[in-house]
């Protein structure tokens, strides 16, 4: 299969390791990985803060980019962008009131995976060959557990890397805090939401805190970091990628 | 509560009031846990929430005809219908009606409508008594308080410090203790004495049928019921939303409010009637309905705004919303707290009043999940952050807007092209140096980058972005040929 | 006000330009997704019926449908609570009525005051049906229920409950009271239990303005 790689800005930026991990897996897997150098920023901040306006350029990039019918899928380490092309896009397409963009969005939407579910969901793969030898728990990330419904595939690969101690993390499902610009919005609310994930992280024993999606990560992992707990947030590729 | 920085000034008080955040931790945990099982009950339940979703769509979508029907109705069952384009209307058309009937003090249920139009102010300054009967609502009364909840008004009011309150206020108190049983055995007495004598009665509205010309209370007191049935006139102030068209209609709302609601079965009394029953003689001699626009037809003509109008009032999304949780009902400013009402608030009131309102969410998504009604309230909040930003474009970007805006449309520019995002990862890369130690961001920053390290650490740029790593790879040019400056 | 009403009609028109001119607004008035498809026999209904109303604090007596152990069951509701007065709407069935006990009949044309009601402490009616799912009793003012401030002012309501009254679910039972408020304009209130708050601290309490206990005769 030829996957392109939809690495996220953030990634790409401040956390280059996840996507080295997603093409290691994926290459790992048989698979041909590309990765399309025109990519920027998928407009997630844009169109959730309030400057939709601003994020319909974006949009129109991203299909243009990634609309090349020599891939087979696009995948991308961030369960929050994969949401933005299902769930914002054709909202995007509308406020523009550009029907060639809604239905370039149409078609290539159904291309566009997050990681977990690719590899579970698509490739129906769970054991991907990780060894981790660490205490870990997992925070599903509020875009890929609402909006793409990820499930339990994060779970199920997981499950499968050797020598893992995987642990539940209490009130899992309930948001860490990030959410983009909210967290600087309203830094202090975001801080309240942070301390009681934290504290749930502490509170499992685990060293490596994981999820889907390195925004959160960051916002967990900054929070982690600050108290000096000894605790890292590491993006689930990377988990996946290690050890073989 | 107005512009852009309020609900965060709101939140930092309300975020260091201990007793709060206690009881609310504790009241949101339990409700969950209650709503969750009363819901788990049910088979189909999200088959039934779409339906309850369809049929207040439909109904909205022909407002106006159903509106027509309703009056007819209940002018027919010997009620009388009055219209009123926004709450200072129907607070004049109520006082005259209470003025009317001869009385200077009315019996109130609790009514989100009538908080919202501020009615019990409005009957104050002509010099007529309101009571209000709810437990919690009397609690907020003698308190001198706001609600903080659409259903448990009082919820950021613990055992404690509603005894102290009761015994301050109410008669015969001195023995109280602060078992809630007592509390509302102390509550049952000082009311009664109300409930036998005032002969006014005011209530909102659950639903109204519009086949029937039927009005509908749900409750769990009782005092609903008292207030509906004693006195010899009966106010209704219904925002206009409020309308179905059948009682098969009711029938899925009565099977969706209390399990999401109070996690029910059921709710102990719903109440129903039609204008006024004569045959045989049952409940009030009048019986009035006054239907509220108050924002309502501005909200109605926003496509995706719109769904906002079919909140049932159940409250299921503040008990489940962390942000309510942690800050308590009192930081939205509004009697509609949480996630319905950082987008019903702002509709209703006008999205000038209300700003920051539609920003005092993460996004998360769990309201949605839970709502009845199936609005997506992420949604909505969307929307309307890109409905404020674009207002504050129309006024010439005034106040603190205009940094933000200057940021994002130079990011949007950044994000437009390759050659000038790859120049900006690096010019973030050089500049971070300055502020960095050992691979941290210092935490000493003005602006956004210092809300953030308040509380966060910052990881610098990498010292190799992903695509500065992917290309030194061997044979790893761009493959798509998309490269260069698009 | 017929300003405001032609203003709201108005606007409500014009805020609903996207809807197309031609589309109907006529409902489906059918009850559709009923919680319980299967047709279930009595006595499952009877048994859910009685341990969902218990689970709202309202207690439970089952009787046969003989007048004399509906009668017996009502008399030892009273001695359980101390009641030596009951009031009873005019068309209770006589054979309910337990002796020894005065007896304040609620009549259309000799109602009985608010402060009697008050006083009285207990009332005794039958009801209109009553909902297993929901352990709801549904009251419409028909035969044997009486006006609502008859059940409302009272401490204890002692309810018979007809197994045959017994529907599975919401949707049935609002079917039924459809056809009440359609032909009607009696008022109808929808009874689970005994009157109930969480206001403090989402804690249930059990009795607050309406009645505070419960008490459900089920016949049959």
């Amino acid at each position: 299969m030829r996957i392109a790689l939809f690495i996220t800005c953030l990634s790409d930026t401040l956390f280059p390791d996840t996507g080295r991990a997603t093409v290691d897996v994926l290459r790992r897997l048989g698979h041909e990985v590309v990765f399309p150098e025109a990519q920027t920023c998928c407009g997630q901040m844009h169109a959730n803060s309030g400057y939709q306006v601003e994020a319909v350029p974006l949009a129109r990039r991203f299909v243009r980019i990634f609309g090349d019918p020599s891939f087979d899928a696009i995948v991308t380490p961030s369960g929050s962008c994969a949401a933005m092309v299902h769930e914002q896009y054709p909202r995007l397409a509308a406020l523009g009131d550009d029907a060639r963009l809604a239905d370039a969005i149409a078609e290539l939407a159904p291309r566009v995976f997050e990681l977990s579910q690719f590899l579970v969901d698509r490739l129906g793969v769970e054991d991907v060959g990780a060894v981790f030898p660490h205490r870990v728990t997992y925070h599903p990330t509020c875009h890929s557990l609402r909006l793409l419904k990820v499930a339990d595939a994060p779970l199920r690969l997981l499950r499968a890397v050797r020598d893992i101690d995987l642990v539940e993390l209490p009130a899992a499902t309930t948001c860490c805090g990030f959410g983009g610009t909210f967290a600087i919005k309203n830094a202090e609310t975001s801080t309240a939401m942070l301390t009681d994930k934290v504290s749930a992280v502490l509170h499992t024993g685990a060293e490596v805190c994981t999820g889907l999606d390195n925004s959160c990560l960051l916002h967990i992992g900054g929070g982690l970091s600050r108290q000096r707990s000894g605790v890292r947030a590491v993006h689930l590729a990377e988990i996946l990628a290690s050890g073989a | 509560m107005s512009g852009t920085s309020s609900f965060s000034e709101a939140a930092h008080v309300a975020l260091s009031n201990s007793q709060q955040r206690r009881n609310l931790r504790q009241a949101t945990t339990s409700i969950r846990a209650k709503r969750d099982a009363a819901v788990g009950e049910v088979d189909q339940w999200e088959a039934l929430r779409e339906e309850g979703r369809r049929i207040k769509d439909r109904t909205m979508r022909h407002l106006d005809v159903h509106l027509e029907r309703l009056e007819e109705r209940v002018t027919a069952a010997g009620g009388h219908v009055h219209w009123a384009r926004d709450g200072d209307e129907a607070n004049a058309i109520v006082t005259r009606l209470v003025r009317d009937a001869g009385s200077d003090e009315v019996i109130k249920v609790k009514s989100m409508t009538t908080a919202e139009i501020g009615l019990n102010e409005a009957l104050a300054r002509a010099g007529i008594v309101a009571h209000e009967t709810d437990l919690a609502e009397l609690v907020i009364q003698l308190a001198d308080d706001r609600p903080s909840h659409i259903l448990v008004p009082a919820i950021h009011r613990n055992r404690a410090e509603i005894r102290t309150l009761f015994r301050r206020h109410l008669a015969d108190t001195e023995e109280l203790t602060d078992d809630p049983a007592a509390l509302a055995e102390a509550a049952r007495r000082h009311l009664r004495r109300l409930f036998l004598s005032v002969d006014v009665g005011v209530s909102g509205a659950n639903f109204a049928i519009a086949q029937t010309g039927t009005i509908c209370v749900v409750e769990s007191e009782g005092n609903g019921r008292m207030c509906t049935t004693l006195p010899q006139t009966l106010i209704t102030v219904m925002g206009i939303e409020k309308v179905l068209p059948t009682v098969a209609d009711l029938d899925v709302m009565l099977r969706l409010l209390p399990r999401s609601s109070t996690g029910e079965r059921m709710n102990p009394y719903t109440s129903l009637w039609t204008g006024v029953a004569d045959d045989p003689p049952d409940g009030p001699r009048a019986f009035h309905l006054v239907l509220l626009d108050g924002g309502r037809t501005e909200t109605l003509a926003d496509e995706i705004g719109r769904q906002a109008l079919h909140c049932i009032r159940c409250s299921a999304c503040l008990n489940i919303c962390p942000v309510y949780e942690r800050t308590g009902g009192h930081a939205y400013g509004s009697p509609y707290p949480g996630p319905i009402g950082a987008i019903l608030a702002p509709q209703l009131a006008g999205l000038r009043d209300h700003t920051s309102l539609p920003w005092a969410s993460s996004l998360c998504g769990a309201c949605y999940e839970v709502c009845p009604v199936k609005i997506d309230i992420p949604q909505v909040l969307v929307h309307l952050r890109g409905r404020v930003v674009r207002q504050a474009k129309q006024d010439g970007w005034r106040g603190r807007v205009a940094g933000e805006r200057l940021a994002m449309e130079t990011m949007a520019r950044v994000f437009a092209s390759r050659r000038r995002y790859e120049a900006a990862q690096r010019t973030a890369r050089v500049t971070a140096r300055a502020v960095t130690r050992d691979g941290l961001v210092r935490p000493q920053l003005p602006g956004p980058l210092g809300a953030w390290l308040s509380s966060r650490d910052l990881p610098a740029p990498a010292a190799q972005s992903f695509r500065e790593w992917w290309r030194a790879q061997p044979d790893q040019s761009d493959p798509d040929g998309h490269g260069g400056a698009a | 006000m017929s300003g405001a009403r032609e203003v709201v009609l108005a606007r409500i028109r014009a805020a609903l330009c996207d809807v197309p001119a031609d589309e109907q607004a006529a409902p489906p008035t059918a009850f559709v997704l009923g919680d319980d498809g299967l047709e279930e026999p009595a006595f499952v209904l009877r048994s859910r019926f009685a341990a969902r109303v218990e689970d709202y604090g309202a207690r439970v007596t089952r009787v046969s449908v003989a007048p004399a152990a509906i009668r017996a069951a009502v008399a030892q509701a009273c001695v359980r609570h101390g009641i030596r007065r009951l009031a009873v709407p005019g068309d209770v069935p006589v054979e309910w009525l337990p002796p020894g006990i005065e007896l304040l009949a609620d009549e259309p044309g000799a109602p009985l005051s608010r402060a009697t009601l008050d006083e009285t402490g207990a009332v005794l009616t039958g009801c209109a049906g009553a909902i297993a799912q929901t352990g709801t009793i549904v009251l419409d003012g028909g035969p044997g229920q009486g006006r609502r401030a008859l059940t409302l002012l009272a401490d204890v309501h002692v309810c018979v409950v007809l197994v045959e009254q017994i529907v599975g679910d919401v949707s049935e039972a609002l079917a039924a009271v459809g056809a009440v408020l359609g032909q009607t304009r009696r008022p109808v209130t929808l009874v689970s239990g005994p009157s109930a708050t969480s206001d403090i601290e989402l804690e249930r309490v059990e009795g607050v303005h309406g009645p505070r206990r419960m008490e459900i005769v089920l016949a049959g």
